[in-house]
C-alpha cells in the first residue's frame, strides 16, 4: 500500500502541476470569451511562466533572503498541498496523512511566505497587500477549517481521504444541508484565499487596490515565475479539493493504472467545469468595497459554523 | 470682444472683488511682457455678458503683485504660476510655494521672459517635496507614482493614512510641463492650430476652438453660423468618445470588466464615426482660424443608437448592486468646496454647481433639445450619472445639429489666417471642452504673430478638489475616486 500510496501524492503534485496554469488559463479564456474579447488563450500561463523562468530576477535595493526563499517557501508549501489533497486517489502515506489540519497548516506556510515576500523590499505597496492578505487569511483560514470539520464529523475522521471514501460510499450525504452549507462556507473561502473576484481582482493595474497583486509588484524573473505557480498550484488544490468534495466520483480508491487514468481524466474534466463556472460568475460580479469583505467571509464562516452545529444535532 | 481696464495695485483687490460680488469668476489669470514692464491680466467672465479683462502694470524691476489668494483661491494658483514662470511676486500669498516648477529647477530662471533663453542644465530632482506631514499614532505615508503600473499620465500621490482611511492626499503634478505656451509665441495663428490640437490629446476639438476663438476674436473675423454650427457637433462628438471610454473605465476599476469590454467596443464605433469626419479618429484637423472643415456629416441615427446602447450600459451597471455600493458616497466634494475651488465642467455640476460655458457663453443655438444636467450628490455615482446624461443630451443636440448642417451646401468657407489682415490686440476665447469651461486667450503683435498665449483647461481648476473629495475615502477607493473626476496631466502641466 505503501508503494502505491508514494505514487498517488507524487502524481497529485505532478499532474496539478501540469494542470494549474490550464486551469488559470482557461478561467481566463472563458471570462474573455464571455466579455467578447479574443483572449490570450488557455496556453498562455505556461507561456508566461517559461519566459519568467528564463529570467534573472532584479531585486530591489535593500532586500534580505526572504525575497529569494519566500517564493520558493511558497511553491513548496503549494506543492506539498497539492500532494496532500485527495484529488486523485485516497490512499495515503501513514507518516504523513492529509489530515484537515495539516492540509490547513500547508496552505498557511505559503499565505506567510507570500507576505513576507510583500513586506521586504519595503516598499509602502507590497506592505499594504501584505497587510490587506493577512486580514483576508485571518477570516479565511478559520472557514477553511470549520467548513472541512464539519464534513468531517459524520464520518468520524479529519482524514480528507476517508472523508472522500465516506462520500463515495455515501453519496446520499453529499446532498445533506449539512454538506451543502460547508461546501458554500468554503467556496467562498477559496474565492478569497484565491484572490479572486469579489475579494481581490487579478486583473487590475491600480495599485493602490491591489492585494495579492501588491505584495509581488517587486518581484521578478524566476522569483516572480515561483510566486506565480505557487499561487496557481494553490486555486488548482482548492478547486480541486472542492471538486471532490462535490463530486468523488473517478477518485481511485485502489492504486491501478487504469484507475489512476480515469481518476486523471476526471480531475481535469471536474477542474474545467469548476475553473468555467468560477469564471462565468466573476464576469457578472465586481469588486467589493474592503471593508466589506470581512462581511462577506464572516457570512461564509457563519455558514461553516451552521454547517458543523447542525451536523451535531443531525448526528444526536 | 472684452473690455480692459486698467488698474492700479491699489485698486486692483477691491475692483475685483466688487466683480466677484456681482457674480464674476476668475476664468484667466495671463502674464506678458511689454517692452517697459509685465502686464497681468485678470480675465472675468459671467454668464449672458460679455468679459471683463483687468490689467495691471508691473515694472522689471520690482516685479510683484498684490495678491489675492484670499478673494479667490484660482487667483491664488494662477499666481503661483506666475511667480514660477515670469518672476512676478504676490505679496501677501498665503501659500506662496512653488506650482509648476519643481525644486530641481534653477533659481532665477523664469522660462516665460524674453531673456530666458534656452533652459540651463538641471540638476538632479533630490529636493525634499514639502507637504504637510500628519502626525499621531498609526499615521503613515504611501507615495503612489509618477509611475504608475498602469498606463496612465504622470502624477505623484503622497497619501497620509490611518488604517485603510485616507487622511490627507497631496497630488504634484506638472511631470509633463512642456512649455506649450512659449512655443506658441512667434507662429501665425494658423500654424498654431496643430499645436493647440495637442495640448491634450483627447481634447482636441475642445482647446482649438477655444484657440480659434480667440484669434478671431483678436483678429475681428466673423465665422459663418454654418461653421459655428459644425464646431457645436464636433465639440459634442469629443464629448461622446471620452464620456463612454470613462463610463467603461469607472466600472473596470471596480472589477466589472464586461461593461468596460464593450464601452470600449461602442467608443470603437464612435471613434470611426469621427475618422469619417474629420479624417482623424480624436478629430483634429475639423478646426481651422475662421473655419471649419467637415468631410462628411455623421448620421444622426447611428448617434441615437450609441446613446441608446449607453443608457442600457448604465442601466447594467448600476444594477449591479455592488458597483452601485462602490459608486455611492465615494469621494463626496460637496456644493460648497465645489464652489469656493472654482471647480467647472461635470465635477462642478455633480456636486449641483449649474455652470456650462455652452450655456452661459454660448458662441451659436444648439437648439431646444440641449439642456445642461445637474446632479446634487457630489460623489462618484453623480459624477458617474452627470456623464451618463450628457451622452444621451449630446446625441440629441448632435442629431438636431446634422439634419441643419445638411440643410445647407458646402463647409469650410472660412479665411485662411495666414494672409488675413495683419494687427495687433487680443482675444478671448471660452469654450465648454468635454472636461469642462476652457479659456484661451492671445496677443498678437502688429505682424499677425502670436507674442503670447495663455491656455487654462478645467483641470488647472479641479485638480484641487481632488483631495477635498477623499477626506475620509479609504486607500483601495482613490483611483475609482480618480477616475471619477478624470483630469487632464497634460492641460494641467502644460
Amino acid at each position: 500500500m505503501s508503494a502505491g500510496a508514494a505514487v498517488v501524492t507524487v502524481g497529485q503534485a505532478a499532474v496539478l502541476v501540469a494542470l494549474s496554469p490550464l486551469l488559470v488559463g482557461v478561467m481566463r479564456q472563458v471570462r474573455a470569451r464571455l466579455e467578447g474579447r479574443a483572449g490570450a488563450g488557455v496556453l498562455q500561463p505556461w507561456r508566461d511562466l517559461r519566459k519568467l523562468l528564463g529570467k534573472e530576477p532584479l531585486t530591489a535595493d535593500g532586500v534580505s533572503w526572504i525575497s529569494v526563499a519566500g517564493p520558493l517557501v511558497l511553491v513548496a508549501s503549494s506543492l506539498l498541498l497539492c500532494a496532500l489533497t485527495p484529488v486523485l486517489g485516497t490512499a495515503t502515506l501513514d507518516r504523513v496523512p492529509n489530515d484537515l489540519f495539516v492540509v490547513v497548516a500547508a496552505l498557511l506556510i505559503g499565505t506567510v511566505a507570500l507576505a513576507l515576500v510583500g513586506l521586504d523590499a519595503g516598499t509602502a505597496f507590497g506592505g499594504m497587500g501584505s497587510s490587506r492578505h493577512m486580514t483576508i487569511a485571518a477570516l479565511v483560514e478559520p472557514t477553511v477549517l470549520v467548513s472541512v470539520y464539519a464534513l468531517s464529523i459524520p464520518v468520524g475522521s479529519s482524514v480528507l481521504s476517508q472523508i472522500v471514501e465516506a462520500r463515495l460510499d455515501h453519496p446520499a450525504t453529499i446532498w445533506s444541508p449539512v454538506s451543502l452549507l460547508a461546501l458554500l462556507g468554503l467556496a467562498i473561502a477559496i474565492v478569497a484565499e484565491t484572490a479572486r473576484l469579489p475579494i481581490d481582482n487579478p486583473s487590475t493595474h491600480l495599485e493602490v487596490t491591489m492585494v495579492h497583486e501588491a505584495m509581488v509588484l517587486e518581484s521578478s524573473g524566476r522569483d516572480l515565475a515561483w510566486l506565480e505557480l505557487g499561487s496557481w498550484l494553490r486555486l488548482g488544490a482548492l478547486l480541486g479539493l472542492l471538486a471532490t468534495l462535490l463530486a468523488p466520483w473517478g477518485v481511485a480508491t485502489e492504486v491501478t493504472a487504469l484507475g489512476l487514468a480515469v481518476a486523471v481524466g476526471a480531475l481535469a474534466l471536474k477542474l474545467a467545469l469548476i475553473g468555467s463556472l468560477l469564471a462565468t460568475v466573476e464576469v457578472f460580479l465586481a469588486k467589493v468595497r474592503l471593508f466589506r469583505v470581512p462581511e462577506l467571509l464572516a457570512g461564509s464562516f457563519v455558514l461553516a459554523f451552521l454547517a458543523v452545529t447542525a451536523s451535531y444535532l443531525v448526528a444526536s | 470682444m472684452s473690455t480692459t481696464y486698467d488698474v492700479s495695485h491699489a485698486d486692483l483687490a477691491p475692483t475685483l472683488g466688487a466683480r466677484l460680488a456681482d457674480g464674476f469668476r476668475v476664468a484667466l489669470v495671463s502674464g506678458a511682457e511689454d517692452d517697459d514692464c509685465f502686464r497681468v491680466v485678470y480675465v472675468l467672465v459671467r454668464a449672458g455678458d460679455p468679459p471683463v479683462e483687468l490689467a495691471l502694470r508691473v515694472p522689471k524691476d520690482e516685479p510683484t503683485i498684490p495678491s489675492l489668494a484670499r478673494l479667490d483661491y484660482g487667483t491664488g494658483r494662477f499666481e503661483r504660476e506666475l511667480r514660477d514662470l515670469y518672476g512676478i511676486t504676490p505679496s501677501g500669498h498665503p501659500l506662496p510655494r512653488r506650482l509648476v516648477r519643481h525644486g530641481h529647477w534653477p533659481r532665477g530662471w523664469y522660462p516665460m521672459r524674453r531673456d530666458a533663453g534656452p533652459p540651463p542644465p538641471f540638476d538632479a530632482d533630490v529636493g525634499a517635496f514639502p507637504f504637510l506631514e500628519v502626525e499621531g499614532e498609526g499615521v503613515y505615508e504611501i507615495p503612489v507614482g509618477p509611475v504608475h503600473a498602469g498606463m496612465i499620465e504622470p502624477g505623484h500621490f503622497r497619501f497620509s493614512v490611518v488604517g485603510e482611511t485616507i487622511l490627507r492626499m497631496k497630488a504634484r503634478l506638472w511631470f509633463v510641463h512642456r512649455g506649450v505656451e512659449k512655443l506658441f509665441e512667434g507662429r501665425r495663428p494658423g500654424d498654431a492650430v496643430e499645436l493647440a490640437e495637442r495640448i491634450s490629446g483627447d481634447t482636441a476639438v475642445g482647446h482649438t476652438t477655444a484657440f480659434a476663438t480667440a484669434v478671431e476674436d483678436a483678429l475681428g473675423i466673423e465665422v459663418t453660423e454654418r461653421d459655428r454650427l459644425a464646431r457645436a457637433l464636433l465639440l459634442e462628438l469629443e464629448r461622446m468618445h471620452n464620456h463612454v471610454a470613462d463610463l467603461g473605465a469607472l466600472a473596470n476599476d471596480v472589477g466589472y470588466g464586461i461593461v468596460n469590454a464593450h464601452a470600449l467596443r461602442i467608443r470603437e464605433s464612435l471613434l470611426r464615426l469621427n475618422k469619417a469626419t474629420t479624417g482623424h479618429r480624436l478629430l483634429r484637423g475639423g478646426v481651422g482660424i475662421g473655419a471649419t472643415r467637415i468631410a462628411a456629416l455623421p448620421d444622426p441615427a447611428t448617434l441615437e443608437a450609441v446613446a441608446a446602447e449607453v443608457i442600457e450600459l448604465a442601466e447594467i451597471t448600476l444594477g449591479n448592486s455592488i458597483v452601485r455600493d462602490r459608486f455611492t458616497g465615494t469621494a463626496v466634494l460637496g456644493a460648497e468646496s465645489a464652489r469656493d475651488l472654482g471647480t467647472l465642467g461635470y465635477v462642478a455640476r455633480a456636486s449641483g454647481i449649474d455652470r456650462d460655458a455652452r450655456r452661459d457663453h454660448p458662441f451659436v443655438d444648439l437648439g431646444d433639445r440641449f439642456q445642461v444636467v445637474v446632479e446634487t450628490g457630489g460623489d462618484v455615482l453623480a459624477r458617474y450619472r452627470v456623464r451618463v446624461r450628457e451622452i444621451a443630451v449630446s446625441a440629441a443636440v448632435a442629431g438636431d445639429l446634422v439634419h441643419r448642417l445638411s440643410t445647407g451646401t458646402g463647409t469650410g468657407t472660412g479665411v485662411d489666417s495666414n494672409t488675413a489682415a495683419p494687427g495687433g490686440g487680443h482675444g478671448l476665447g471660452l469654450v465648454e471642452g468635454w472636461r469642462g469651461a476652457i479659456a484661451h486667450r492671445v496677443e498678437m503683435d502688429p505682424s499677425g504673430r502670436l507674442s503670447r498665449v495663455k491656455i487654462v483647461d478645467p483641470s488647472f481648476f479641479n485638480w484641487p478638489a481632488l483631495p477635498v473629495a477623499l477626506a475620509d475615502t479609504i486607500v483601495p477607493d482613490f483611483p475609482l475616486a480618480n477616475k471619477s473626476f478624470n483630469q487632464s496631466y497634460a492641460g494641467n502641466d502644460l
